[in-house]
Parts: structure tokens; C-alpha cells; sequence
């Protein structure tokens, strides 16, 4: 089976995440970069899969700029077999309609029987990727996953939903999306990163998955103004000297919460 | 007025989700709203009247026997049909797991805009302008569509009107699921009903952290959470600890919260942890580290013991009540 699993690079969130207020579009520079976590599990998910089938073929695949590959570098490093990054500097400030665009074109491009994503990234937080990615390649996709069971042939697992639980179940091709409820993944070993500067790490642009970088046809979202939050500043700090109850119940009444 | 369509969401039973009257009240502020949803055959004409009720001037019923069976293909057929029949200005749909899945996939279909997250929603000179709140209310972003139709992912609890009652003005139509591929629902697991509200779209939250010191104790939160009329969350640290279940979560990885009232006990603010509340309108922090981060950003602060003030704040609130 080869499963393509799709990595993300994201803002650390242990540091503060900047927007640039002109254009609305990450700072990438301003914090420090990681594989977004839920990727790394949906990574995890992939590689345990390959513990118990040998045969089994993983591919990270992800699109962004040249500091990506530091993030494939480590999944190679983790396990996976091989990895393709889309750089090219037209996709800057891509909404989601181009990124799981460009992503399905790679897909179709890598081929796969089972793609395995994150539900969604901490920094955009927008949850439509997969799905969207689902859509275009005509697969069905099963969300939200707390738990993933693997075949050859289909995928199942609990799905979270909105009042509850779901038992769902899928059969190949088709995407799975997963929560951060999946284990958590592994860490490389030496011998995984040395061994991961020999595995391919392909480059891949625009033009070469045949691509209009212009995306004629699709709407998009475009950002119309950024600001900063002004910061929130502290009000009244007691001490509790025997009465902070009653004063903070005081304050609750005054701001009519009670 | 051009129509706006919004996505009812139905719950495993089939009672309309309580988020359909925010929706409802968004698509007011652009257009004429007609609410959409998928059902079972025959069972489309009360529902028609409830969200009438809510200010739906058209209810637009897909029917399949697959509605509770296939994952949010029913959903998106409905839509879609919708979609082709009714020529809308904009979608909206609530911000939840099955709702962004519809989304999604109607987006990457029409070729369509997504709108994502968005916390405020208004017309400008025909144009949908969203407000969105981002990095956990670090940044304020608004934004709008290019290029054609744009699909909003509402934040659940971000529209606080409601509209005007509407007609209510039923279609039935048949939903053919066709031959895409879609995910198969075996079985469903309803959550325990805590009788609490829910945590997304909560006006109130008290929430505990690590300083709680173990399960046992997460009652006194639940004790506050009630006189208040609050929903329950946790930090990651006593999610961790395995004081509450993770989808009592608050902060970056969890639910993201907006309320009237932040009740923080025992919760020293990490960045995950703000990045999922700062945006709440008044935040009380009890703690007994005065050095605590999240006193920064409370109106109201007490350096103390949870479990002597918390009490106390009880006892007083309850007093005020039976004045």
C-alpha cells in the first residue's frame, strides 16, 4: 500500500505567532518553525501501518516554502520513504482553494491508495483542506479521526463529531483526516536521520503539476486589512485576605454577570 | 434581495442544532435566508416551521433514505441542489466538524471561495466582508471574496441577534448521492448529557487547570460552572493530568471560546491556553501564584486559594440570588 501523507510547517504556537499587517500573510520568519503536530500523528499513523506490513510505502508530501524541507527532512528521518515539495514562489499567500488544489494536482502526480492529513493546522485552523483535496480527487474522506484501523482494502476508526461520537468506516482509495486524540508520533533516531539525507526529497513547481499559477475560475478569499489586537491589560488584582469571594462576587454583580 | 443560503445541521436524532437561528440571523444581515438541511423522507415539513420561526424565509429540504448512513454526503447534496436552484449571493455554515467537511467539499466543487472562521459578517456595497479573529484574537483580519461565490465558515456563537420570523416557504426535492464515494456511519455514540451548555458557543465558562490537583476536586469547577450557568473546560495541563476529558479543552488545540464570562481556577496561562479564551468579554483568574501569566490579562484577579475563595464566590452568588 502506498499511503502519501500530508505534512504541514506551522508557527511553533509555544512562541508568538506574527501576521504581517500590510498583507494580512504569515510572518514566517518571526517564530520558529515546526511540522505542525497533527501531522506528525497523522505520519505516526502511517509509519505503524508500515511497522506491520513492510511492503508498505510512505510519502510526505508538502507545499510551502523553502524552509519546508527541514520539515520533510525529519519525516524521512522518522520513516517515511520518500518525500515532494511543491515550492514555488506563486503559491505565496495561497488561500485554501489553492492549496488543495496544487496538493490534489501532487497527488495525482505521486499516486497513492490511501492519503492520511491532519483535521486541521494550528496556525489557519481552517479544517478544509482535506476535504477539499477529498472533492477534487473523487474519494471519500473520513474526518476527525480519534482512532484509526487500517487494512489493505478499507479504513474505519471513531470520528469526533458535534453531540458524540461516530463509528465510520471507508473503503481505499480515500483520504483520512486525523485528531490530535491519535498517538503521539515517534522521534528520530540517529540512525533515522543519517539515513534520511539519502532518501529522495523531489522538488517540484507549479508548471510542472500543470497548473495555471493564476488558478482561472476559482474564487478566493483576499484579506482586506490586518490589525493587531490592542493588548488586554489587567484590571483590579486582589489578595485574598478572608473576603475575596464576596468582593469578586461584588464585581460579577456591578458587570451584571449575576 | 438575493438569497443566502445557510446549512441546518440536524443532530443524530434529528432535532435541529442550536446553531441554526445565529446562522439564520447572519444570512439576514446579507439577504433573503432559506435554510437547507437533509433529512429522512417525510420528515421535513415540522422542521420546515422551527426554522421559520428562526427567520428562514424558504426552508429547502433534500430527502434520502441515507441521512444518519452516508457522512456528510446528504449534507452536501442538498446543498449543492440548493445551490443550482436557487442562484445564491453566499453560503453560510456553522463551524463545526461536519458542517467544514460540507464546506469543503462544495468549495473545491463550485469553485468557491471559502471564508473561513469568520467571527462578524457584513455586507459592503453587495460584497460579503468577514471579520476574523486570529492567532487567538492576537489579530483582528477582515476579509472578502474574488472572483465569484463565497462559502463563510461561521464561528458558532459569534452572531449574537436573531432574526425576524420568516415564511418558512417548504421545497422538497430528492437527493440522488450518486456514485461518489462517500464514508459510511456505522454507529453513532451520543455524548453524556452534562446539562451543562455546551462549551463552543458558551456565554459562560469556568474553566480549571493543573492547580485543581486532581479529579475529585474538578467538582468544585462544576460546582461554579452551575450557580453561574457555565459551561465546564479545562487547560491542557489537567486535560493532561487526566483530571477531565479532552474535549473539555480550552486553548489552542481544544475548543476556542469567546464568552461573556472566562472563570479561570487554578489555570496559570500558558500562550496555548489565552490563544483559546483572550477574546472573552470579562476574564476572572483565582489562583495562588500571583506571578501567574494570565493574571495579565484578568479584569478581575485574586491571589488566592481556589478552594477557599471558590466557596465563598458560591455562597455570595447564591446569596445574591435569594435576595
Amino acid at each position: 500500500m502506498k499511503i502519501v501523507v500530508l505534512i504541514k510547517q506551522v508557527p511553533d504556537t509555544y512562541e508568538d505567532r506574527k501576521l504581517n499587517t500590510a498583507t494580512g500573510i504569515l510572518e514566517r520568519d518571526a517564530s520558529e518553525k515546526v511540522i505542525d503536530d497533527v501531522t506528525e500523528r497523522a505520519l505516526e499513523v502511517a509509519l505503524t501501518h508500515k511497522d506491520s506490513d513492510k511492503s508498505t510505502e510512505v510519502v510526505a508530501l508538502s507545499m510551502g516554502p523553502a524552509s519546508v524541507t527541514d520539515s520533510l527532512r525529519k519525516a524521512l528521518a522518522s520513516g517515511a520513504d520518500s518525500a515532494v515539495h511543491v515550492l514555488d514562489e506563486a503559491l505565496d499567500g495561497s488561500d485554501a482553494g489553492w492549496t488543495a488544489s496544487v496538493l490534489a494536482a501532487a497527488l495525482k502526480r505521486t499516486g497513492f491508495d490511501l492519503i492520511i492529513a491532519g483535521n486541521e493546522s494550528t496556525d489557519g485552523r481552517g479544517g478544509v483542506v482535506p476535504a477539499m483535496i477529498a472533492e477534487h480527487l473523487g474519494l471519500a474522506h473520513l474526518s476527525y479521526l480519534n482512532s484509526v484501523e487500517l487494512t489493505d482494502s478499507t479504513a474505519s476508526g471513531v470520528r469526533a463529531g458535534e453531540d458524540g461520537t461516530s463509528t465510520v468506516h471507508v473503503g481505499l482509495p480515500a483520504v483520512l483526516s486525523v485528531t490530535d486524540r491519535l498517538p503521539e508520533p515517534r522521534f528520530p533516531n540517529f540512525k533515522g536521520i543519517m539515513g534520511a539525507k539519502k532518501k529522495p526529497l523531489e522538488t517540484i513547481t507549479v508548471s510542472e503539476l500543470e497548473l495555471d499559477p493564476a488558478f482561472p475560475g476559482l474564487a478566493r478569499s483576499v484579506v482586506l486589512s490586518t490589525a493587531v489586537r490592542p493588548a488586554r491589560t489587567s484590571g483590579t488584582k486582589v489578595v485574598d485576605e478572608g473576603n475575596a469571594g464576596v468582593e469578586l462576587a461584588e464585581f460579577l454583580a456591578a458587570q451584571r454577570l449575576i | 434581495m438575493s438569497n443566502v443560503l445557510v446549512l441546518i445541521e440536524l443532530s443524530s436524532t434529528g432535532e435541529v442544532r442550536s446553531t441554526a437561528p445565529e446562522l439564520i440571523a447572519a444570512a439576514a444581515r446579507l439577504g433573503t435566508p432559506v435554510a437547507v438541511l437533509a433529512v429522512k423522507p417525510g420528515t421535513g415539513a415540522d422542521l420546515a416551521k422551527t426554522l421559520g420561526g428562526f427567520g428562514a424565509a424558504q426552508v429547502y429540504v433534500g430527502e434520502s433514505d441515507q441521512v444518519g448512513s452516508a457522512l456528510v454526503a446528504p449534507q452536501l447534496e442538498a446543498l449543492a441542489s440548493a445551490v443550482a436552484a436557487l442562484d445564491p449571493s453566499a453560503i453560510i455554515v456553522a463551524n463545526s466538524n461536519d458542517s467544514r467537511d460540507v464546506a469543503g467539499r462544495l468549495a473545491a466543487r463550485l469553485g468557491a471561495a471559502l471564508v473561513i472562521d469568520a467571527v462578524d459578517l457584513k455586507s459592503d456595497g453587495g460584497k460579503v466582508v468577514a471579520t476574523h479573529s486570529v492567532f487567538g484574537g492576537a489579530y483582528t483580519v477582515e476579509s472578502t471574496v474574488d472572483g465569484g461565490l463565497g462559502i463563510v465558515v461561521l464561528r458558532q456563537g459569534a452572531v449574537e441577534e436573531r432574526a425576524a420570523a420568516g415564511k418558512g416557504e417548504l421545497t422538497t426535492v430528492a437527493l440522488d448521492l450518486g456514485a461518489d464515494s462517500f464514508a459510511v456511519i456505522d454507529s453513532v455514540e451520543p455524548a453524556v448529557a452534562s446539562g451543562r451548555p455546551d462549551l463552543r458557543g458558551a456565554t459562560r465558562v469556568v474553566s480549571g487547570g493543573r492547580g485543581i490537583g486532581s479529579e475529585a476536586n474538578f467538582a468544585l469547577v462544576e460546582q461554579l460552572a452551575d450557580v453561574l450557568g457555565a459551561a465546564v473546560g479545562a487547560s491542557r495541563a489537567a486535560v493532561d493530568a487526566g483530571y477531565v476529558p479532552q474535549a473539555m479543552q480550552v486553548g489552542q488545540t481544544g475548543t476556542t471560546v469567546s464568552p461573556q464570562l472566562y472563570v479561570a481556577l487554578g489555570i496559570s496561562g500558558a500562550i496555548q491556553h489565552r490563544a483559546g479564551m483572550q477574546t472573552a468579554k470579562t476574564i476572572v483568574v483565582i489562583n495562588k501564584d500571583a506571578d501567574a501569566p494570565l493574571f495579565d490579562i484578568a479584569d478581575f484577579g485574586v491571589v488566592g486559594d481556589v478552594f477557599t475563595v471558590v466557596p465563598q464566590l458560591i455562597e455570595a452568588i447564591n446569596a445574591r440570588k435569594s435576595k
